[in-house]
């Protein structure tokens, strides 16, 4: 106990900065609360309508007569899910778009693509990378037409070994100072091909209904 | 009290910039300085929280003890940067894309808590209010002023994509000085930040030895020679 001469002001006692520190908790917890409670519908709108903008990329409007974001497939691969959209035309499944990843030079590349019914590539887009500006990143639509030269390609249309960069004896242009990028996203497509020629069935399959639903 | 009004003002905007003078801020100065849009976005950003978290502080500074202060300004900031992260990503979604991961680094920004420790602190409301918006403005100049650099002669437009990111209003900012141009890539990449960084600071503290040695001139005194070495 101190003296009476000096008594502790109430504002050095350990309770009343315990509770001083839990008192400002509280507060941002529910700061916070409220913050996410209004902003959250909102955010899920800006998502879906980024993942609506990236499909329409790769599955034109002419393929489609339903909503491209309703009732995606949920299908494992390598462990994972992948969230396959389908783009149904009179009930009949026109073309399924879904992402991929390539293992860039500086990190992952995320790609969406868009595949018809008979696994021929409609679109590849690049959606996110972090490749170095002015060289890696003529994957991009905006910077270049690099990535256009998938459309249309398939298995049957083009044999495995031409699957690769042309410094590795396939068909795709490298870019001069980037290899890596080009390189990673030719695997990461030729990839999401053969996820595809492996799940053909359920992929095409309109009875096969996501349980996520 | 009034009177210091002029005075927090110069300070945030020119005498003890966030930027050109303390060398705080640098980590998110030099991340998001691309282009002069980016630099906006990132400097309004930040000169929101600012005022914020100096309004909370000077409000709050008479229960706030002195032995758990920084605890307590560290939450206040943090859940401020959070509202202002999620306010981003609803409002302004294409701004938060790219400025991302920068928007929840604004907590980490230690002009915030320095300003909410070294002022707010020990001021009241409307004074601190007005230190966080000019040295959130500021740091918004510095901000704007290298993306501006860094565009030019990186890409050689300015205020690209202007609209999409503030809205079409802003529309007439977008210029493209130098049609054709290849690019040159080194402005772009960290690196040119570096550069374009050290020419600006360069050239403020040529301005402000200019500035310093006229004042000194006109006051005409003995001991001026002795001044600006000593400052120099």
């Amino acid at each position: 106990m101190t003296s009476a001469a000096e008594p502790t002001p109430y504002r050095n006692r350990i309770s009343y900065q315990a509770g001083l520190l839990g008192g400002f908790a509280t507060l941002a917890a529910a700061l916070l609360a409220v913050g996410d409670f209004s902003t959250r519908d909102s955010i899920a709108e800006r998502r879906a309508d980024d993942i609506r903008a990236s499909l329409s990329q790769v599955i034109p409007d002419r393929l489609h007569d339903n909503n491209l974001l309703q009732a995606p497939l949920t299908l494992t691969r390598e462990g994972r899910p992948v969230l396959v959209y389908r783009a149904t035309q009179q009930g009949q499944v026109s073309a399924v778009a879904y992402p991929v990843n390539g293992k860039g030079y500086s990190g992952t590349i995320s790609i969406m693509m868009g595949v018809s019914a008979e696994g021929e590539i409609i679109g590849v887009r690049v959606l996110a990378h972090t490749e170095t500006p002015g060289l890696g990143d003529k994957i991009e639509e905006k910077k270049g037409d690099w990535i256009f030269s998938f459309n249309g390609l398939s298995f049957d249309n083009t044999p495995d070994p031409q699957w690769a960069v042309k410094k590795d004896g396939g068909r795709f242009d490298q870019f001069s100072g980037a290899t890596i990028t080009p390189r990673a996203v030719v695997k990461a497509v030729k990839e999401g091909l053969q996820f595809f020629q492996a799940h053909r069935q359920e992929l095409l399959d309109v009875g096969n209904r996501s349980e996520s639903q | 009290m009034s009177a210091n009004y002029r005075a927090i003002a110069r300070d945030g905007l020119w005498d003890k910039n966030i930027t050109f003078a303390q060398m705080l801020a640098l980590c998110p100065l030099l991340a998001v300085t691309g282009t002069a849009t980016n630099g906006l976005g990132m400097g309004l950003a930040t000169t929101a929280v600012l005022v914020a978290s100096n309004l909370l502080v000077a409000s709050l500074r008479g229960i706030i003890s002195e032995q758990v202060r920084i605890p307590v300004f560290v939450v206040l900031i943090a859940s401020l940067v959070t509202l202002v992260d999620m306010a981003l990503n609803a409002w302004l979604h294409e701004l938060y894309k790219v400025l991302g991961l920068f928007i929840a680094l604004i907590v980490v920004n230690c002009a915030v808590l320095g300003r909410a420790e070294s002022f707010a602190s020990r001021n009241e409301v409307i004074p601190s209010m007005l230190d966080g918006l000019a040295i959130g403005l500021g740091f918004t100049l510095a901000l704007v002023m290298l993306g501006m650099v860094r565009e030019i002669l990186g890409s050689g437009t300015l205020f690209a994509d202007a609209s999409l990111l503030l809205g079409d209003a802003f529309a007439f900012l977008e210029m493209t000085l130098i049609p054709d141009y290849k690019g040159f890539l080194l402005m772009i990449l960290p690196p040119g930040g570096f550069l374009a960084m050290g020419f600006l600071l360069a050239g403020k503290r040529i301005l402000d030895g200019r500035l310093k040695k006229r004042a000194t001139e006109n006051l005409e005194t003995g001991e001026a020679p002795a001044n600006t070495a000593t400052a120099t």
